[in-house]
């Protein structure tokens, strides 16, 4: 199967724009404003014919102006959805942005489960996964290695127990993929059990 | 590749030749189906090995996991936990290796290498047991299973009854069956003639079982190549057996070398035991009826004292000769001797088998066994030594099957008793030793040394599995499996005729079918019998 994600759905799976990039990670902003990619959800950037895949973590909604924080305006709203009717303008004042960590590349129409030689490139869109990209890439295992290794704000337990919730959800037998990748964190964590045990604790079936 | 999947049982870490192979078990593998004992074959690069687990142990990467380990409830923890962070790991002593140019002619060779990290532990297969032990066939004796296979396990009989051989076990773990097996083995492979010593009467006609129906002896079986010889004639009788000779001792019949022995059963002093020899000399032949003479007579005093005896010695002495002389099948003077008797039924290739009926006591058993023995032996010697020097046929092996044997065997007599002399000689002239006891602990280091091949039934005391393994190379570890096997019908197998130790369930003995199978090698067992068998 081709890889390539379907490009009849690319407009919808379309969510967000690379803001900021390494090769670990990236910073992306969404287009629409609270529209963020659930934790440890799968997407991907285009690089030429190629595709970078990542895991999102870490999303805020902030003000567009790094030193002007937004101020409370619902006193005498009834409901929050009021709060916005009333102040149209804070669609355009306020941004929704996440952090994604890089997980694997494709080459030549196939998944390589480590870094990709270059990072994204800024203002790379950036799509939501299918779930058949999903369970395709998810083959192999290896990708737990990288998200183990990240460095983000949150704690990877979290983020990685985030990822393979998701991932699993994908999958036609969530348990069994779940136990595998679960096999795998051990084999990872070797010599830390208490971390393997923070994360296999969330991952309860 | 299939038969390798399926049987793979896991890989190897880490090792020594002298400590042994230490196999992590795959993750698919339940530690709960690996026991002790098993055979294994471990696929190197070029060779394979052969060896046997003895010992498996719970190993974890992380000692943290022993503090918190999973909760009841956290299934999914312990399933992802198990094989990976938690792992079974077992003991592989390696005993043998194919692969080497020499081997491929002379098959499986004794090891000096280990296989490399990562070679696959494979449960071995029925064909790799066929490989080690043999094929039955007239030398191979199928005496069992390997432990939890059905494959047939089979020793080389003509190969075991060089040397001397012993059966172990506490009392009541299978050491008569088994040692009635072997006896049949024996016979079927024809690899040596049989003398038992049969002290309970187990093997001649009939022999017990516990909570069952009695199982057939030796002579039920193979009614023409067995004779039955008993010293109770009236045990025999109500037994319903068919004797083929009574057996009476002549008192003088017995040496001095006899009464040594005894000495502890009949509670006699050193200087008495000393007296005994002075007596053979000063009266002859017929020493233990003049002796016994003596005491009525009024010259004993000056006899006593021309010879150097203390009265009290010789009071000792008497009281012990008496006992002897009590024995029912005692008498002054016999015309045919049971051992001219044993001997022809030997030479002629007919097994005998000595009852002791009701006169099963240790002090009859160790007199008869040392004194027929002796004889045996010495005319054995004679003959064989009489073959070589004219370029004869040697006579046919003769194998002596002694129950107790520590009575025999034990620090202090073996150095005197003719069955330490059997021992230690061994095969020379082509007279060996089928020794049973329950504590080995008893019998003479040196003794236990010599032994070829031993079977050994569970043993709990540290010191009696010490002794068995005297001498053996992976004590530890076989160590480890005698304290293992089960109290019944498990027993395990070392030494000169098998290429490694192997743990088995002796082949079944009792049903008809197993009689069947028994007869089958022998021309006395028809069909129109077999009802019979029931």
């Amino acid at each position: 199967m081709a890889i390539r994600g379907d490009y009849m759905n690319e407009a919808s799976s379309r969510i967000a724009e690379v803001t900021q990039a390494s090769t670990a990670g990236f910073f992306a902003q969404c287009y629409e404003l609270f529209d963020l990619p659930p934790l440890g959800s799968m997407i991907k950037c285009r690089d030429g014919g190629n595709e970078i895949m990542a895991i999102t973590c870490n999303a805020r909604t902030s003000s567009l102006e790094p030193g002007r924080r937004p101020i409370a305006r619902g006193k005498n709203e009834l409901t929050e959805e009021d709060v916005f009717r009333s102040n149209p303008q804070l669609e355009q004042l306020l941004k929704s942005e996440f952090e994604a960590v890089v997980i694997g590349h494709s080459a030549n129409n196939q998944y390589h489960h480590y870094l990709p030689p270059r990072p994204v490139k800024l203002h790379s869109f950036v799509y939501v996964c299918s779930p058949d990209e999903i369970v395709e890439f998810s083959r192999s295992l290896e990708f737990l290695t990288l998200l183990a290794g990240a460095r983000t704000e949150l704690p990877s337990e979290e983020l990685i127990a985030a990822c393979i919730r998701f991932i699993g959800a994908c999958h036609v037998e969530p348990a069994a993929f779940t136990t595998l990748a679960g096999k795998k964190l051990a084999q990872i964590f070797t010599d830390d059990y208490q971390k393997l045990r923070t994360i296999l604790l969330r991952l309860k079936l | 590749m299939n038969r390798q999947d399926n049987n793979k049982l896991g890989v190897v870490v880490s090792g020594s030749l002298s400590q042994g192979i230490q196999a992590r078990l795959d993750s698919n593998t339940s530690i709960e189906d690996v026991t002790v004992g098993h055979l294994v074959t471990i696929q190197g690069n070029t060779r394979r090995f052969f060896g046997m687990i003895n010992d498996i142990s719970l190993e974890t990467t992380d000692p943290g996991i022993l503090l918190t380990p999973p909760e009841a409830d956290e299934v999914f923890l312990a399933t992802v936990l198990q094989g990976t962070t938690t792992y079974g790991s077992m003991q592989i002593v390696p005993y043998l290796t194919l692969g080497g140019d020499e081997s491929l002619i002379e098959g499986p060779q004794p090891v000096k290498s280990i296989p490399s990290h990562f070679s696959p532990v494979l449960l071995a297969s029925e064909a790799d047991i066929e490989l080690v032990f043999g094929k039955e066939g007239t030398r191979n004796f199928f005496i069992g299973n390997p432990l939890d296979m059905q494959v047939k396990l089979c020793l080389d009989l003509p190969e075991l009854v060089t040397r001397s051989n012993g059966v172990f076990g506490k009392s009541g773990t299978g050491k008569t069956f088994l040692t009635r097996m072997l006896l049949i083995g024996i016979l079927q492979t024809d690899a040596a003639v049989n003398l038992v010593f049969d002290m309970h009467s187990e093997y001649g006609w009939m022999g017990t079982r516990e909570k069952a129906s009695p199982v057939k002896g030796l002579k039920q079986l193979f009614p023409s190549r067995v004779s039955v010889f008993t010293l109770d004639e009236q045990s025999s009788r109500e037994r319903k057996v068919s004797t083929d000779f009574v057996v009476y001792i002549g008192y003088d019949e017995i040496e001095p070398a006899d009464i040594e022995l005894l000495r502890q059963t009949l509670n006699l002093t050193d200087q008495a035991v000393s007296a005994t020899y002075q007596l053979r000399q000063r009266f002859g032949q017929k020493w233990i009826e003049k002796a016994l003479a003596l005491e009525s007579d009024g010259e004993t005093e000056d006899t006593l004292k021309s010879l150097n005896i203390h009265e009290a010695t010789f009071q000792n002495l008497v009281r012990g000769l008496n006992i002897i002389c009590r024995l029912p099948f005692t008498l002054p003077h016999v015309e045919t001797r049971a051992v001219d008797k044993v001997l022809e039924y030997l030479q002629s290739g007919k097994h005998v088998v000595l009852e002791f009926g009701r006169h099963g006591n240790i002090a009859a058993y160790i007199l008869v066994a040392n004194l027929l023995t002796r004889r045996i032996y010495t005319r054995y010697r004679e003959n064989t030594e009489k073959a070589m020097a004219e370029n004869h046929p040697q006579p046919k092996p003769l194998v002596i099957t002694i129950e107790e044997a520590h009575k025999f065997l034990n620090p202090a007599v073996a150095g005197q008793t003719i069955f330490g002399t059997i021992a230690r000689e061994m095969r020379k002239y082509n007279a060996t030793l089928l020794v049973i006891d329950q504590r080995p602990s008893g019998i003479d280091e040196e003794v236990m040394s010599q032994l070829g091949t031993k079977i050994t039934c569970l043993l709990d005391s540290e010191k009696d599995i010490d002794a068995v393994l005297a001498g053996i190379s992976g004590k530890s570890g076989l160590k480890s499996v005698i304290a293992k096997l089960s109290s019944k019908q498990q027993a395990l197998v070392f030494g000169h005729a098998v290429p490694m130790p192997v743990a088995f369930r002796p082949r079944d003995y009792g049903s008809a079918e197993s009689y069947a199978q028994f007869g089958n090698a022998s021309p006395d067992i028809k069909e129109d019998n077999l009802d019979d068998l029931w």
